[in-house]
């Protein structure tokens, strides 16, 4: 399969406002793509598109070869880990409980989950939490959490994965090593994914592809291309030399 | 106590409290976990509204408070979602206005409905056949959803958008959910009555909270402690001059003490 994310003038409407227009956009399979661009750009929304969450106003959105009025047909083969802030932190879940929400799905309602825990080690042990299987979730660190959560998002044995800021909240050590584990599972399952992102040092270093999105699709290719690109500058409004910031060498430059 | 127990008015009382001990703390674990114990008090005190109505009109006041239960929490959910305003605020408004509506229908008409302060504070030791036969299909519906959604309702509180994410029909679980909070309240008022029914759907969970690090047991203290609680308090108000239904609010909150007491001990 070549690509596994094809967007055409993409536009979604929220509320009666227009959060997404003229988005064009591809995704090959086996890359990482960092989704870049300021608060309230329409970042998350994109992401809502892609899983079928949102309705599409104008345009066009092919995911694993399906259109966008199909996309339950696919929704099995999209990992998603949404925004941290989603869930309650001292929720009495075990690590594996956590995981194991990550298997549910139209099909196992009223149904036994086959193989369930199999499923949830083979899970924690490809984020390297397999130790952590029965230690409660709310005494793990924030990096430790995140990690279960990238497992949960990757139960399902996913084709795309799809993270909402998956590093908030993190300090950088941990950012770093969540970040290095999402390229590890790139080149080792063959993954493709889609990273939004506020922390472009971390994104820049392992992306494939950024996008800057700000309501439109200001700029995407390479990274090094993307962080001198003036586009990126119009986004965020700012004159920013963003490149200085990052290890030009990662970066390609 | 074994003279207690050849009173029938007795055996009715005991067998109510373990129904509603029972059919409130499995509520209450879900009303802990998806922080819904505002909406368990808001529908308790809307409910006044629908119960007036039979009074006045003649209708069973059970019936006609289970549609306003039910119809309150299920529209409070509906109406946060499309209008995008919390369950707490939309929650506010029903809750005044049902209770409005009771006082204005009960002001109204002339009459003496002496059923009523029953269903204010509750009287479970004049529970009648019908009153358990109703206490017992609701347990039974709601166990019956609760089992057979189990873990798509755990889902839903833990995460609802991932649980959307995942396909799972989040809209009409969560609805489902709420209609079993109406239906539990509904069930609950001939026990402690409107103004109390709201402990008893929030004090066994929030109790079993505290001193659990896993939903299986959390669950099982939410079972333990709702029927203590309601055993409890019908033992108390056997042997003391104190209504059933206060009793019972009263001994569940000395079991949630306890909890928040021990909770550092279990820590060393």
């Amino acid at each position: 399969m070549g690509e596994l994310i094809e967007a055409e003038g993409l536009g979604v409407n929220l509320g009666g406002r227009t959060v997404l227009e003229g988005i064009t956009f591809s995704v090959r399979a086996g890359q990482l793509t960092g989704i870049i661009g300021p608060n309230g750009a329409g970042k998350t929304t994109f992401l809502r598109a892609i899983l079928g969450l949102v309705k599409i106003r104008e345009g066009r959105l092919n995911v694993l070869g399906v259109p966008s009025s199909r996309l339950m047909e696919v929704r099995q083969k999209i990992g998603y880990m949404p925004q941290r802030q989603s869930f309650e932190k001292s929720f009495p879940l075990s690590a594996s409980d956590v995981v194991a929400v990550g298997l549910l799905s139209p099909a196992t309602l009223l149904r036994k989950i086959a193989n369930k825990d199999r499923r949830i080690r083979a899970a924690l042990q490809s984020v390297g939490m397999g130790e952590y299987a029965s230690r409660p979730f709310k005494d793990l660190s924030g990096g430790e959490q995140q990690r279960i959560l990238l497992a949960r998002s990757l139960v399902r044995q996913p084709d795309l994965l799809l993270l909402d800021e998956p590093n908030a909240g993190l300090d950088f050590p941990a950012q770093q090593s969540f970040v290095e584990l999402l390229h590890k599972l790139k080149l080792e399952k063959g993954l493709t994914i889609l990273l939004v992102s506020h922390d472009l040092v971390s994104v820049a270093s392992a992306a494939d592809q950024l996008a800057c999105i700000d309501r439109t699709m200001h700029v995407h290719g390479r990274p090094a291309d993307v962080l001198v690109s003036p586009y990126l500058k119009d986004a965020y409004r700012c004159q920013y030399d963003f490149l200085s910031t990052l290890d030009k060498e990662r970066c390609g430059h | 106590m074994s003279e207690m127990l050849t009173y029938g008015f007795m055996q009715r009382a005991l067998l109510a409290a373990l129904l509603v001990g029972i059919l409130c703390s499995t509520i209450s674990f879900f009303v802990v976990l998806k922080r819904l114990s505002f909406l368990g008090a808001g529908i308790s005190h809307t409910a006044l509204g629908g119960i007036a109505l039979g009074l006045v009109t003649g209708a069973d006041p059970v019936l006609t408070g289970s549609v306003f239960a039910v119809g309150t929490a299920m529209s409070t959910g509906y109406i946060s979602r499309i209008g995008k305003i919390s369950e707490d605020t939309v929650i506010g408004i029903f809750y005044a206005s049902g209770m409005a509506l009771g006082i204005a229908l009960i002001s109204s008409f002339k009459g003496y409905y002496p059923e009523l302060f029953a269903l204010l504070f509750g009287n479970i030791l004049s529970v009648s056949g019908r009153d358990l036969l109703y206490m017992g299909l609701a347990l039974a519906g709601i166990l019956v959803f609760v089992v057979l959604f189990f873990k798509e309702l755990l889902a839903i509180c833990f995460d609802e958008e991932m649980a959307e994410a995942g396909g799972l029909p989040v809209g009409p679980l969560y609805m489902g959910l709420l209609a079993a909070m109406g239906l539990t309240v509904i069930a609950s008022i001939q026990l402690v009555g409107v103004v109390l029914v709201a402990a008893l759907i929030v004090t066994p969970g929030a109790t079993a909270y505290r001193l659990s690090s896993n939903y299986r047991s959390m669950l099982v203290l939410s079972l333990a402690v709702g029927i203590a609680g309601s055993f409890g308090g019908l033992f108390v108000s056997y042997y003391y001059p104190v209504p059933p239904g206060a009793a019972i609010v009263l001994v569940l909150a000395v079991i949630f003490a306890a909890a928040m007491a021990l909770r550092p001990l279990l820590n060393k």
